[in-house]
């Protein structure tokens, strides 16, 4: 009976001393947990964990988790399941076309709600309105741009002089892309392609690219309520057509989908002379290139456009008023236009407001290295990246038609049509 | 107040059997149940109250061409691997069982596909596959053939899994064909060698029959692994181009958190456990028979 009693209160305080670990006691006044996720070259998690050990130097009081999570799906997976495991995290970085989404499952807080003084208003404003857009629904505002990137067009200047092209001319329009292509393409004596004109990626994000060219088209594929889409229309048509010529009637392409992973790899390697890629690529491109490249904006055919795209910041719903008073903390830190600079000249993503570029480092570096305005300069021709009500299934429809088209499983109007008719099935009970 | 002395075992084994039980019941029984009771109900979301909608999320599955698609896919991709995989395990384990100089780094040689994580394999392999740079198309320049978008023709895509696939499994399935190569007792080989059987029939007489309760447990976990395993998907192809290469656990996983359809994604996750089981219990009852157990 005795040893019992021993074990008992052994037991017991060994109990308390857990207890009293995890709950009393804290180091910081504020914990908090965010999950990002990282969809481009280059060490961007190092780039992360050094301004988060930056920001709590400058902040003891408050403590940040930045937990890598994959890529943006895996992030939102993640952050979600934290969300309904009753812990959810305070703040998180996800994909910015999130937002329809995570409104459905009630899962954000807008930042109405927590940037209450004039301050904060002011700072809402501060941002490129193209890049808000997205983060915008039903009159409030729900995220903050982050890692943020748009389309542009990366080209081996030193292909252009073998092939007899200016170097400094890259191609504006659609019908000069398509005949410089055409001239940039290598054949070995056997007639196998050596290198192709141009690729743009078909996995992974094809309706990023399609977008892209849609609006270059001058055709918006959803309607601003996300309500509705554009994909059968004459002028989307016309812009699969072109891509989808460009590898079967042109020759300029590689046939069959394109890989979103390795075509940095292949452009790197000099096996095409033009890649269509995201931005964030910009400062793994510039480390790794042993050739002369410029960086250009996405030619244009009834007009200029690339939609936006990439990471916001998102707070969530649940967490302590002091846990999202200290969320907007950090997130105006990590937003504010010295770490902005910091961020894009380690990137490549641009910068988020136009403050950033008056920094006395984006100034100094851009007079270096030009091609990191591309991206600011194309934002005034961007659009909002496509994101709609049940935005995974209407997506995904819209990739299996561009990789149906591409691979010649279908023409470009049945493919897209088909991808119409079942989107607008899918969107019914939103109308 | 003691218990009586007959139900003292009773109690001791059940509580040996607690703590696997309670994992079981856990992580495998619940979520099995949760599943099929999730399947019967469309979520609330912040626009529409959740409701029971009894088979509803059922007849969207077999409503969906996706879905049909990935079905037929795991099938070809099943049968693509399975094969092939057991009978190199098979050649694998004879010539690491024989005793050639060297065998040791050549079991080693075989088995190191299998300890090499899905991820890492998958991201190597998705360089040998790319077009003009790649390993494969490399060689293929090497001999003066031209190259091919491996991954991106609907065509080949598959094809280009399973051989993946099988170079990852065979490694593994070679350990157990090869533990049981030893178990067999060389009596049986003098005994054949006098009676003058050629090496062939010994195989197919002998060495093979006697390998049956190894094919059977290979033939389960390959199998189990064509449905369970897509890693590959995440880092290859996604499922694309054009779902070609969509398979279903990864269409699940794409309801799932793509779409955020968690009925839907719970209806195809009771079918293909069905369909699981339904193989398992089938291969049971039809190779049980013809297994020669020692």
């Amino acid at each position: 009976m005795q040893r019992l009693k021993t074990l008992i209160s052994a037991a017991a305080l060994v109990g308390a001393a857990v207890f009293a670990s995890a709950f009393g006691a804290p180091a910081h006044a504020v914990d908090l947990t965010m999950y990002y996720p990282v969809a481009v070259g280059g060490p961007l998690t190092k780039i992360v964990d050094g301004m988060v050990a930056d920001f709590e130097k400058s902040h003891p009081d408050i403590k940040v988790h930045a937990i890598y999570a994959g890529n943006y799906n895996d992030a939102r997976i993640k952050a979600l399941a934290a969300l309904k495991s009753g812990q959810p995290a305070e703040l998180s970085v996800m994909f910015s076309i999130d937002l329809y989404e995570l409104t459905e499952l009630n899962a954000i807080e807008s930042f109405d709600t927590v940037a209450k003084t004039d301050a904060d208003k002011a700072w809402l404003k501060s941002f490129y309105p193209a890049l808000m857009s997205n983060g915008e629904l039903a009159g409030k505002t729900w995220s903050i741009p982050f890692q943020r990137s748009t389309i542009v067009m990366y080209y081996n200047k030193d292909a252009f002089k073998e092939a007899g092209l200016d170097p400094n001319h890259p191609p504006a329009t659609w019908a000069e892309m398509r005949e410089m292509a055409k001239k940039l393409v290598k054949k070995n004596a056997s007639g196998d392609v050596e290198r192709w004109g141009v690729e743009i990626p078909s996995t992974g994000y094809p309706y990023w690219m399609f977008q892209a060219l849609a609006i270059e088209n001058g055709q918006e594929l959803m309607s601003a309520d996300g309500r509705k889409v554009f994909f059968g229309s004459p002028a989307s048509v016309e812009a699969l057509q072109y891509w989808h010529d460009l590898s079967a009637k042109d020759g300029v392409m590689p046939k069959g989908t394109v890989e979103w992973g390795t075509l940095r790899q292949a452009f790197l390697d000099g096996k095409t002379a033009i890649m269509w890629h995201s931005t964030g690529n910009l400062t793994a491109v510039k480390k790794a290139a042993k050739f002369d490249f410029g960086v250009a904006m996405l030619p244009a055919n009834k007009r200029r456009g690339s939609p936006t795209g990439g990471g916001n910041f998102y707070i969530f719903k649940g967490g302590k008023p002091e846990a999202k008073a200290a969320a907007l903390t950090f997130i105006k830190w990590m937003t504010a236009p010295e770490r902005t600079a910091e961020w894009s000249i380690k990137t490549g993503y641009m910068g988020t407001r136009p403050d950033a570029y008056e920094t006395p480092a984006l100034k100094k570096y851009v007079a270096e290295f030009p091609p990191a305005a591309v991206a600011r300069d194309q934002l005034k021709y961007s659009v909002a990246e496509l994101s709609t009500y049940d935005t995974g299934r209407v997506r995904k429809l819209l990739d299996d038609a561009i990789q149906a088209a591409l691979t010649g499983k279908s023409t470009p109007k049945a493919a897209l049509q088909g991808a119409q008719s079942r989107a607008t099935q899918l969107l019914k009970r939103y109308q | 107040m003691r218990a009586p002395r007959s139900l003292l075992p009773h109690v001791y084994g059940w509580l040996l059997l607690l703590p696997a039980a309670v994992l079981l019941a856990t992580f495998t029984h619940y979520p099995t149940v949760a599943s099929i009771w999730e399947s019967l109900f469309l979520p609330a979301t912040a626009t529409r109250p959740g409701r029971f909608v009894g088979l509803a999320n059922y007849a969207a599955m077999l409503d969906d061409p996706v879905f049909h698609q990935a079905l037929f896919n795991n099938v070809w991709f099943a049968l693509g691997t399975i094969p092939v995989a057991i009978a190199l395990a098979i050649l694998m384990a004879l010539i690491a069982d024989s005793a050639l100089p060297g065998r040791v780094l050549m079991r080693m040689a075989y088995f190191t596909p299998t300890i090499l994580p899905m991820i890492a394999v998958a991201n190597i392999w998705l360089f040998f596959y790319t077009p003009g740079i790649g390993l494969i198309d490399q060689i293929l320049a090497g001999v003066g053939l031209p190259g091919h978008n491996w991954l991106g023709d609907p065509a080949t895509v598959m094809w280009c899994l399973i051989v993946m696939m099988i170079w990852k499994e065979a490694g593994f399935f070679m350990i157990f064909y090869l533990a049981a190569l030893q178990s067999i007792s060389p009596d049986l080989r003098e005994a054949a060698a006098i009676e003058g059987a050629s090496r062939l029939t010994y195989f197919r007489r002998i060495t093979f029959p006697l390998l049956m309760p190894t094919t059977l447990f290979v033939l389960i976990t390959a199998l189990i692994n064509a449905f369970r395993v897509v890693d590959q998907l995440f880092i290859m192809t996604k499922g694309g181009p054009d779902n070609a290469s969509m398979l279903l656990l990864y269409y699940i996983y794409e309801t799932a958190f793509s779409f955020f359809d968690s009925a839907g994604a719970a209806a195809q996750t009771v079918f293909l456990l069905a369909v699981l089981i339904g193989l398992a219990v089938a291969q049971f009852a039809l190779l049980e028979r013809r297994i020669h157990y020692r």
